[in-house]
């Protein structure tokens, strides 16, 4: 018997040193600042593969595969960034086997940065040039705020407007809320009616980043001295205390998002109004049928009145992934995909991507009326609501980490137990501490 | 009544119990305890089969339908259409998953299961040097999960280019060492060394006394192993979530997790998600009815030892 326990052991040390083995060849010790890439055009024919998981995408590329028979582009697909891919790209670094492409949302960006697993291409023809194609703060999002730095091609956005029930502010006279304040009385008015004026949603902290996106809140920052944190920066705290009230004062459900009680809540009219980025639109059309027409979009309430602020929610990139051979092709390749007139709206068509140029904005399938929406041409709002985006809000090298603590504190808010600036400042010490535990430079 | 009865309920040739008289079985057990555990058992037969039921309801619905209408009784009846919407879904990519699945799962169960009985056979009939530490160590094998397996599996498929390829996700799923382990025990107890004698005596080498006696002995065992072997590939997703990139390679249990991903944005492939669910959970119900006798013997023996 004793020998048994001994080899079993024994098995899963090896086993545990394996694993520790691969975990240590990903990372990296400095803040992010990595050289350019070589960006010479290859000889010959070159194929470059190309990790996304958006459904459809292939069709678009088939498109490029027929016109550019010297750069073809093999397309790969796995679950969604959070939910796999980024741990495969990782995984497949450290393998030496990287496709050379990958889609990486801009919140993940700056993880594959510190940990040294996307190139700088910005020596890579044409990419500087393209820059004044795209809304100016999703360019942003691809520098990471550094000079002469790009991470990434922008490929959409998630602007964000109010979705609000058009058909019940009408029948009892209630006044589409322009701020936040008029945003807190209709909802005094909408519970007197027994219904809720919107979901606070405990679990997309992304949600929650967009308030504060639009509050002019800056929850990272990063400079050759490292990364600071500022989660509980006083827009932050703001935003957190106007939801807090809200929460206390029972005018907003709890429902956890996107399950089939919170379709159910909007579906049968008890919630009307959603804050949410242009996406969404699909979101309550297929989680509120019964709903259909009675739906409109408005701008985001403003903090303050007469301004014209928005904030984002969602959008990736496509970047070279460390260790490819050919950034030359695959700039190119992600510059025709995320800019050319015909790559975006297939892209629109195919797989509802909004895109993140300027002229993408004004895509023909995106000026059509909606009927779900009562026939109003609701693209045009989240056009506007796209180049109101304030522009320099960063994201942190840890936000699954911090996502995830700061959404516990939510949770715990919302079921009674301390508020939503408690979690926020859970969500700070947390971050730091992940962030020191992987030995990130942290300014305080 | 009689203590020898009621503490050693005997199961007759023919695998049904030998019953007592209906009093002295009232005797044995209470109204009240048989009711019980009735209860209990019909409690847990409602939850395990609540989810399954709520599957086949939700499947037969339109994607509207599914959020509008009581979950737990059928709306419009279009299970047959939504299969055919699934089928027709990207050029029938669903049916090459499932393919996939039968291939990995059939295919790599079976082969799973002949190199355990070989091995587990080995192990029971010769003596050599080692044998116990080999036996060890496979044994340590049980007790390190699979999913602990895949990533130092990745790097070495990925030293040898196999990654992204049939191989990555069949050659891992070949292993199994509680296979080996439940071939070691009924060997042992199965197949008597006097029949060896006989075959050895009667001129067979190993390899054909191992095929064509000792495998037929053995066949119970062969397949428990194959349906545990069977189960275990079709439910891995951790391997090809790390191994495969080409969606024409997933397996169904992954290509659904994928599509499930998806449903933020494309709310439409609700409704084949479930579906797809519903269909892929067909054959291990198929494949579990079919050989449940064999199993149920095959795991008894196992105990017995």
């Amino acid at each position: 018997m004793k020998t048994r326990i001994l080899t079993a052991t024994a098995g899963v040390a090896l086993s545990a040193l394996l694993l520790a083995g691969c975990a240590g060849g990903g990372s990296s010790d400095s803040a992010g600042s990595g050289a350019a890439a070589d960006c010479a055009p290859s000889d010959g024919p070159v194929t470059l593969e190309f990790t996304s998981w958006i459904p459809g995408i292939e069709k678009v590329v088939d498109m490029w595969n027929s016109a550019n028979p010297d750069i073809q582009v093999k397309v790969q697909t796995g679950p969604n960034g959070n939910n796999g891919t980024y741990q495969n790209f990782f995984n497949q670094i450290a393998a030496g086997n990287a496709p050379d492409l990958g889609q990486i949302e801009y919140d993940a960006l700056p993880n594959f940065l510190v940990q040294d697993g996307v190139e700088n291409i910005a020596g890579c023809a044409d990419v500087m040039a393209a820059k004044d194609q795209f809304v100016g703060w999703a360019w942003n999002q691809a520098t990471l705020g550094q000079d002469n730095a790009v991470y990434g091609i922008p490929q959409d956005i998630g602007p964000m407007a109010l979705f609000y029930r058009k058909d019940l502010f009408e029948k009892n006279g209630i006044a589409i809320p322009t701020t936040w304040d008029e945003y807190t009385e209709a909802a005094k008015k909408v519970r007197a009616l027994g219904g809720y004026i919107t979901n606070f949603s405990q679990s997309d902290i992304n949600q929650f980043a967009g308030f504060v996106w639009q509050a002019g809140g800056q929850w990272f920052g990063n400079d050759s001295d490292g990364w600071t944190v500022s989660l509980t920066d006083p827009a932050s705290t703001k935003v957190a205390d106007y939801w807090q009230s809200l929460i206390d004062q029972d005018l907003v459900s709890t429902y956890p998002a996107w399950t089939d009680e919170w379709n159910n809540a909007y579906n049968s009219s008890k919630v009307w109004t959603w804050n949410s980025a242009v996406w969404g639109a699909n979101s309550i059309s297929s989680g509120a049928p019964d709903t259909a027409g009675g739906w409109a979009v408005a701008d985001l309430p403003q903090w303050k009145a007469g301004d014209a602020v928005s904030g984002n929610w969602g959008g990736s990139s496509i970047a070279v992934l460390k260790g490819s051979t050919h950034a030359y092709e695959a700039t190119k390749f992600a510059l025709w995909l995320n800019t050319s007139q015909e790559a975006l709206t297939a892209l629109n068509e195919e797989a509802n991507i909004y895109p993140a140029t300027t002229e993408g904005l004004k895509l023909p399938s995106l000026a059509k009326g909606v009927d779900f929406y009562g026939g109003q041409k609701i693209y045009d709002v989240f056009a506007k609501a796209a180049t109101e985006v304030t522009p320099d809000f960063t994201w942190g090298p840890t936000m699954t980490k911090t996502y995830a603590d700061v959404s516990d504190g939510f949770k715990a808010a919302v079921s009674g137990s301390g508020t939503l600036a408690d979690a926020l400042q859970k969500g700070q010490d947390a971050t730091i501490g992940a962030l020191e535990s992987q030995s990130i430079p942290v300014k305080k | 009544m009689s203590a020898v009865t009621t503490s050693h309920p005997r199961v007759g040739r023919s695998g049904a119990p030998r019953s007592g008289s209906p009093r002295s079985r009232a005797i044995r057990e209470p109204l009240v305890s048989r009711t019980s555990a009735m209860l209990i058992m019909a409690v847990f037969t409602v939850y395990f089969l609540l989810p399954l039921w709520w599957l086949l309801v939700a499947s037969s619905k339109s994607t509207g339908d599914i959020l509008t209408t009581n979950p737990l009784w059928f709306a419009d009846m279009r299970l047959f259409s939504n299969i055919g919407d699934l089928f027709a879904y990207r050029d029938g990519i669903f049916l090459r998953w499932l393919g996939n699945s039968l291939l990995y799962a059939g295919l790599g169960g079976a082969v799973a299961t002949l190199l355990a009985a070989m091995a587990g056979y080995a192990l029971a009939k010769y003596r050599f040097p080692g044998r116990e530490i080999i036996f060890d160590v496979v044994l340590g094998g049980v007790l390190v999960p699979a999913t602990a397996l895949a990533l130092p599996l990745f790097l070495i498929f990925s030293q040898v280019q196999l990654t992204n390829t049939f191989w990555a996700v069949f050659l891992p799923s070949l292993v199994s060492p509680f296979g080996v382990y439940l071939a070691r025990i009924f060997a042992a107890s199965s197949v008597p060394d006097e029949l060896l004698e006989a075959s050895r005596l009667d001129g067979a080498g190993e390899i054909r006394t191992f095929f064509t006696v000792s495998l037929r002995l053995m066949s119970p065992a062969l397949v428990t192993m194959f349906l545990f072997q069977f189960v275990a590939i079709w439910n891995n997703f951790f391997l090809p979530l790390i191994m495969l990139r080409s969606e024409e390679l997933f397996p169904v249990v992954f290509g659904l997790y994928g599509w499930n991903n998806q449903l933020n944005q494309i709310p439409e492939l609700r409704g084949l998600v479930l579906i797809g669910a519903l269909l892929s959970v067909i054959p291990l119900i198929v494949i579990f009815l079919l050989l449940q006798r064999f199993w149920r013997n095959g795991l008894g023996t196992g105990a017995l030892k």
